[in-house]
């Protein structure tokens, strides 16, 4: 018994979901039972260990009752709740998140997933226009130092970093959301450069990233020379031979060489959240004299 | 809240001097007691989070821009982390965090209603005489454009109006401003929530007082909060914000909630393009809302009330401010309100340039001191509000209606109007009519009616359209002429009632110009929270220069039903959600093909 | 605590509990993915008390810091117990169920009142108060530390009396309530548990139990010598002594780490014969007349370790060692056969751990496949059918207590061995950073771009005083050696105390400084109070 802390209520709650009748523990949300019945539903802005912010709108749902539709990843579900997952409004719409999304930045290093649902939706983002004449989220990759790569072209806004670097983890609050609208981005205060500002480089936010747009340096360097080669990657699972907290890490390596470190989002030690010795301290393993 | 990280900007003694005067009623985060004992913690931090905004104004007012060291001076005080305040102070458009290039800056109306009395002109000739100029969105001064919003440093902001460059250049030397209420019903017996305006002195408290002011709170302590509510559920008041919800169920609820604080907000963002009636509320008749929220704080057990103002309303925001004070002076506000036991205060909140804080949940986070983005609903503000407290939010005019309620009875309030559609209506009238200004008219009155009270049409060509309900409703025209403008008959003709706008536009108007506007509106005050919204705002702007350089919608009409249902069905607010609505009924008018 | 070597707690209960109390630990940087949790905890309203002599980087989020002088802990829990006890905030049904010895402790605390306790520790009055009403009424709460409280003369003393407050309280045992010593390196915990301490066993059994020792000589088919061995701070003085002649060192490096190093480094050019395993060339491994070259434990080896929370979890190889280096067990099993010993032979981790479990009752339950299923058991977990224990003693709440009662410990302030003199006029205290670890073996090999390199953190009246800024060169003195350092001014720190940390022997040999004096129960040296004086340089 690893977790004694029990996440949702046991009191159970009737719902209606694509009309087959299911039970749901009270609290848990409709993604959870989506997942529960084996429906497959496309998130960008939800995690297993961050609060979901539910502003990527591509999990939505229709609920019968509510004009607008529903994202599944924070909406508890509710006694009696009737739910359609695969409408043609909630089908129109995670197109359209999709096509909107890939008509504005790079996705071509994006976890696979999200191709998949834009292919298994048929966005097609090419429809809003050259991306000469329409507005993109093209800028320069900024390497600031020896650790980090941030590529905010490929960045859809998701707030994972920032949740990941403030309360929902790391609480460093180094970055944040600054501008409005489609000028919104991610920034330090008045874009020092991440040495300047409070980052700690615990890479927490390059752990939850699902586009690419925040990559380890060794990651970009190699994707650069055209090394990087995720074919022939392992992941192998051990702990952090630094402090004696015990944090699991997950080694990528490609040809005996670590690559990238991550950490399982659902053990109990870390949930997913390493510090900078856990996330970059590896590299004495490959010294390089 | 530490890890705090700071450059080596410091602030001018200036700064430091206007933010220490913000904070004082709560002192920094950190207290040292001793070299030895520090208080400081989470608890302390979240307690001033909300001083953040007033903080932010505090540096803009006194040098004109968020400049570094000035928000890391807020960042140490309040302890908030520097990128956090950045991402807020970027988040308003009145916050500059460029430096200033001289004493002020002109923000200049080119929203639908101004451009259609000359602002375009007006600003390309400010910026000739060499004034700081930005245009602006809609600063709600529509019946009497083009209007300019003055930000100063170290000085009160001011608005000017009515002007031609001449004018307002003379105006902006001479710091002159004029007092000019567009009020045509003026000295009518049907007036309701306007009869005082214009009439009495809005700095005087006996004034108000003499003109029936106050009676009503005097009845409210004694009928009791159940009652209140009883008598405003009777009156069938539904909200005049654009929402229409019925305001008894709304204060039910939250009066309904145990174990929390209960919090009384007043929306006073007025921001929707064509709408300025609370603006003429507040600025004439400023302690009849004062005397209304407290009705309200009563009635639903709130101890604390916030107005919350937009930013480019410096008049109303001085005059509420000061009948803030006297009212409390007099026992009006505060810990014993008329001797009752009862306790209420209000604190009055500027916003900074952001339409979206205009919709409840992103107020909620504006007043709190983060960036004013919607929240998800459910939770409803009713349980989770300001705070994450119980909170009735309410619009200025939907409050104003409070007192007679409470004088006259719920059953008065509900014999006029419509069964659905109780009491009296304001109307912002703009654009091309003969007398432009605020209109007040029992439910029922048609869009005809009203045009003609407004001396009808008026202006070269003849009429084409007729935009109702803001840049959030829609276009119609000549056939609509009779539809009554009640929430019952808007809705079954498939049109919006809105913030009461209607501004009326000539054939001879560039419509294609206006509905660009609209579309650039949206795009320009996206909160950029959510995708569709965020980018779809943007490109539907980028579809209608297309199909207006085409001058042809059908390639592209798919495109649109595309954008128009991702932004309606998944957007998280009403901003996403109606971010199409008057561009396609303009589509469906063929209002872009005329030209 | 109380009978088993391991803290009582998971790290999830301090997400749920309602006092936390940081006291010798700077966990936001030493333990940074433990101090995600306290957050959490703070998140969800906890309050917390930081007590540490600097306002830490983990004191800052802290509600109350209390800026206790170096050494005075024991004070302190003495006179936060008083109040308890004076205020009438003791839990009198635990203590009566659970525990032996309150009405000695009562009446040794007796004398610690609040103002005598302000007037030994420099801490406020209203804090002390604060603190034990804080603590005394939370329905749950936690105590953490860390070397602040081991790295003292006084390390066992001062561990018994922070579990005096929570007897007092009947602040552990349940979930969201205990003790929790946060263990600095990644097995130090497990070391324990596999009985690398002088008089224990592996599972924490006593060497002195001759029922234990036969079960082991039985399963190992050899003599235990039934004396304690030595603990560190023992072989050094035995090598000093010329006692001890021949040492093997396994992945430490004491010529760089030890207190009052000179002396250290003496000691170990002074033996016979020195042996290193290690996977880095490190100063010891210099020293050394055979290096072993090893395995990354963590990387490059399969095996378990143990945390904080008592949780063995499974270390795996996740690639090949480079060069001549090789697997530990296989170094060590080789050894075993050349010194004649030819029944080990080449045993795998999981071999040595399915032995373990035969012999060590506490771990008897985690089989292989269950540590790699379940992400880690938390120990004790006796049996198969166990799930683990998240956390201990709640024996203590059954009615009438389980096992043995819990004793209150009278235990006495003693100020630090090395008092402030006027040669010596400073209390120099030394900790870690964020991106570095220990001696900096490992982590001087990665770039990282927060490292500031080490310097002499002083407060900003002592600064003006000395007349030193920022960024100067000064000498730096102890009793027992001379360095050179650069000054960097931390107005949070209080007068009189100095800081450093010791990640860049190359370049700072910050432990000729520190003091080997240490705790004759633990072998713990005083790192965390030296006495030195700091000199600008003259002119050349």
């Amino acid at each position: 018994m690893s977790e004694t802390t029990k996440k949702y209520s046991e009191t159970l709650v009737e719902i209606t979901l694509d009309d087959e009748k299911i039970s749901a523990p009270e609290g848990s949300t409709i993604l959870d039972a989506c997942k529960q019945a084996g429906i497959d539903t496309p998130t960008l802005c939800w995690a297993e260990n961050l609060t979901p912010v539910n502003v990527c709108r591509v999990c939505v749902v229709e609920v019968e009752g509510s004009r607008a539709l529903v994202p599944s990843c924070s909406r508890p579900v509710e006694e009696g709740m009737v739910i359609s997952t695969g409408s043609e409004r909630v089908n129109t719409s995670r197109r359209m998140v999709l096509e909107l999304l890939a008509s504005s930045v790079e996705l071509d290093r994006a976890d696979k997933e999200i191709l998949e649902w834009m292919a298994h939706y048929g966005s097609n983002p090419d429809r809003m226009g050259n991306s000469s004449e329409i507005k993109t989220s093209n800028q320069p990759v900024k390497i600031q130092d020896d650790l980090y790569v941030r590529d905010y072209e490929r960045c859809i806004l998701c707030y994972k970093c920032v949740e990941a670097c403030g309360d929902d983890a790391q609480h460093t609050f180094a970055i944040a959301t600054a501008g409005r609208g489609f000028e919104a981005h991610i920034s330090t205060e008045f874009d020092v450069e991440l040495p300047d500002s409070a980052c700690v480089y615990c890479g927490n936010c390059i752990g939850v990233c699902p586009t690419g747009a925040l990559v380890f340096k060794t990651e970009h360097d190699m994707r650069e020379d055209d090394s990087w080669d995720p074919d022939n990657q392992k992941v192998t699972e051990t702990i952090c031979g630094f402090c004696g907290v015990g944090c699991n890490l997950e080694l990528h390596t490609q040809n005996e060489k670590i690559v990238k470190v991550t950490s399982p989002s659902d053990h109990s030690v870390t949930e997913g959240h390493l510090c900078i010795k856990g996330r970059f301290g590896w590299q004495h393993a490959h010294p390089k004299n | 809240m530490p890890d705090l990280k700071f450059g080596d900007s410091l602030p001018t003694d200036s700064e430091k001097k206007a933010v220490d005067k913000t904070i004082e009623s709560h002192g920094p985060v950190t207290i040292e007691i001793t070299e030895r004992l520090v208080y400081a913690g989470r608890q302390r931090t979240q307690e001033r989070r909300h001083l953040l905004l007033p903080a932010l104004h505090a540096l803009q007012r006194t040098s004109g821009w968020i400049s570094p060291g000035g928000l890391d001076y807020v960042c140490r005080v309040l302890e908030v982390p520097p990128a956090e305040a950045y991402s807020v102070a970027t988040f308003y458009h009145l916050f500059s965090s460029q430096p200033p290039s001289g004493d002020q800056i002109l923000h200049v109306c080119d929203d639908i209603a101004c451009s259609l009395n000359g602002a375009n002109d007006l600003i390309d000739g400010l910026k000739k005489e060499g004034y700081e100029t930005k245009p602006s969105p809609c600063l709600g001064q529509c019946e009497r454009g083009p209007a300019v919003f003055v930000q100063r440093i170290a000085s009160d902001d001011s608005v000017l109006f009515d002007a031609d460059l001449k004018q307002i250049t003379k105006s902006l030397t001479e710091n002159l401003e004029k007092e000019s209420v567009k009020l045509p019903q003026a000295g009518s017996d049907h007036l309701r929530l306007l009869a005082r305006v214009g009439i009495v002195d809005p700095n005087s408290l006996e004034d108000y007082k003499s003109h029936g002011g106050y009676d009503a709170l005097t009845k409210a302590l004694e009928i009791g909060a159940e009652q209140i509510i009883e008598e405003v559920s009777t009156s069938g008041l539904r909200g005049r914000g654009g929402a229409a919800f019925p305001t008894g169920v709304k204060w039910k609820a939250v009066a309904d909630e145990k174990d929390k604080a209960h919090h009384l907000v007043c929306n006073a963002d007025e921001s929707e393009p064509g709408t300025f009636k609370d603006r003429v509320l507040m600025e004439n008749d400023p302690f009849a809302l004062i005397e209304s929220m407290t009705i309200a704080g009563l009635a639903i057990g709130a101890e604390k009330g916030w107005f919350y103002i937009r930013g480019e309303y410096p008049v109303a925001k001085q005059r509420l401010t000061e009948a803030v004070v006297k009212a409390r002076k007099s026992g009006l506000l505060g810990e014993d309100i008329l001797g009752s036991g009862k306790r209420f205060e209000i604190e009055i909140r500027s916003g900074a340039g952001a339409y979206i804080c205009g919709e409840e949940t992103a107020l909620f986070n504006s007043i709190e001191g983060f960036r004013g983005e919607p929240r998800n609903k459910p939770p409803f503000p009713t349980t989770n509000g300001l705070f994450d407290e119980p909170t009735v939010v309410n619009n200025v005019e939907t409050l104003a209606n409070i007192p007679r309620i409470i004088l006259n009875g719920g059953e008065a309030f509900a014999a006029e109007g419509t069964d659905q559609s109780s009491g009296t209506r304001l109307f912002c009238l703009s654009g091309r009519v003969a007398l432009p200004g605020l209109y007040e008219f029992e439910f029922g009155a048609t869009l005809g009616e009203i045009l003609d009270a407004a001396g009808g049409f008026s202006g070269p060509g003849n009429l084409k359209t007729v935009l109702l309900g803001g840049a959030a409703g829609s276009f119609v025209t000549q056939e609509s002429i009779d539809l009554p403008l009640t929430f019952e008959d808007t809705r079954d003709a498939g049109v919006a009632l809105g913030s009461g706008v209607i501004m009326v536009f000539s054939d001879t108007d560039e419509l294609t110009k206006t509905v660009l506007r609209i579309a650039e509106f949206f795009r320009d005050e996206s909160c950029g929270q959510c995708v569709p919204c965020r980018v779809g705002t943007v490109r539907q702007e980028e579809l209608l220069i297309r199909i207006a350089d085409k001058n042809s919608v059908d390639a592209d009409i798919s495109l649109f039903d595309d954008l128009a249902a991702v932004m309606s069905d998944a957007s998280i607010c009403g901003l996403g959600h109606t971010a199409s609505s008057a561009v396609r009924s303009a589509l469906n008018l063929g209002l872009l093909e005329t030209q | 605590m109380f009978g088993a070597g391991g803290g009582t707690s998971s790290y999830k209960e301090i997400e749920e509990t309602d006092a936390i109390v940081l006291w010798g630990s700077n966990a936001r940087t030493a333990h940074p993915i433990f101090f995600h949790h306290l957050l959490k905890g703070l998140s969800n309203g906890a309050r917390m008390w930081a007590v540490d002599p600097r306002r830490t980087d983990s004191a800052k989020f802290a509600d109350v810091w209390l800026g206790i002088d170096v050494g005075s802990d024991i004070a302190l829990a003495n006179g936060v117990a008083h109040e308890i006890i004076d205020a009438g905030l003791e839990n009198k049904e635990f203590i009566a169920n659970a525990t032996t010895g309150f009405e000695d402790f009562a009446a040794h605390v007796e004398s610690w009142t609040l103002k005598r306790t302000a007037e030994v520790t420099g801490v406020p009055v209203e804090a002390i108060r604060d603190l034990a009403h804080g603590y005394a009424n939370a329905e749950k709460a936690q105590i953490m530390w860390t070397l602040g409280i081991t790295e003292h003369h006084t390390a066992v003393d001062n561990v018994l009396a922070l579990c005096n407050l929570s007897l007092l309280t009947g602040h552990v045992g349940r979930w969201g309530s205990g003790l929790v010593p946060l263990r600095g390196q990644n097995n130090v915990q497990g070391g324990g548990d596999m009985g690398a301490l002088p008089n224990k066993l592996a599972g924490f059994q006593d060497l002195a139990d001759e029922e234990i020792r036969v079960k082991f000589e039985t399963a190992w088919d050899s003599e235990i010598p039934p004396e304690p061995g030595w603990h560190l701070t023992d072989m050094f003085n035995a090598m000093g002594r010329g006692e001890l002649r021949a040492l093997y060192v396994i992945g430490e490096n004491p010529a760089d780490s030890e207190a009052d190093v000179t002396h250290a480094r003496k000691a170990l050019e002074g033996l016979d014969i020195l042996v290193v395993q290690d996977v880095f060339m490190t100063r010891t491994a210099e020293m050394a007349d055979v290096v072993l070259p090893a395995a990354l434990g963590w990387a490059e080896s399969d095996g378990t370790v143990t945390n904080s929370e008592r949780r063995v979890q499974r270390t795996r190889a996740a690639i090949k060692p480079p060069g001549d280096a090789r697997q530990e067990i296989e170094i060590i099993s080789d050894l075993a056969r050349h010194l004649g010993d030819n029944s080990w032979g080449q045993p795998t981790a999981e071999d040595l751990w399915e032995e373990l479990r035969t012999v060590s009752p506490m771990h008897a339950g985690m089989s292989w496949e269950r540590i790699e299923n379940e992400g880690g058991i938390q120990w004790p977990c006796p049996d198969e059918n166990h799930p683990g224990s998240p956390f201990l003693h709640d024996r203590l709440w059954k009615q009438p207590a389980e096992g043995r009662l819990a004793p209150f410990s009278c235990v006495d302030d003693r100020p630090p061995i090395e008092s402030l003199d006027d040669q010596y006029p400073l209390r120099l205290t030394t900790g870690r950073t964020l991106d570095s670890y220990n001696t900096g073996v490992q982590t001087g090999k990665y770039n990282s771009p927060i490292r500031t390199g080490e310097a002499l953190e002083v407060s900003t009246a002592d600064a003006e005083k000395l007349g030193i800024s920022e960024g100067e060169r000064v000498i730096v003195s102890s009793r027992r050696g001379s360095i050179e350092m650069t000054v960097e001014v931390d107005p949070d720190l209080p007068v009189g105390l100095a800081f450093t940390t010791f990640h860049f022997p190359e370049l700072v040999d910050v432990n000729q400084l520190t003091n080997s004096a240490y705790d004759p129960k633990s072998g713990t040296a005083e790192f965390k109070a030296a006495a030195i004086r700091v000199e600008k340089m003259i002119d050349a």
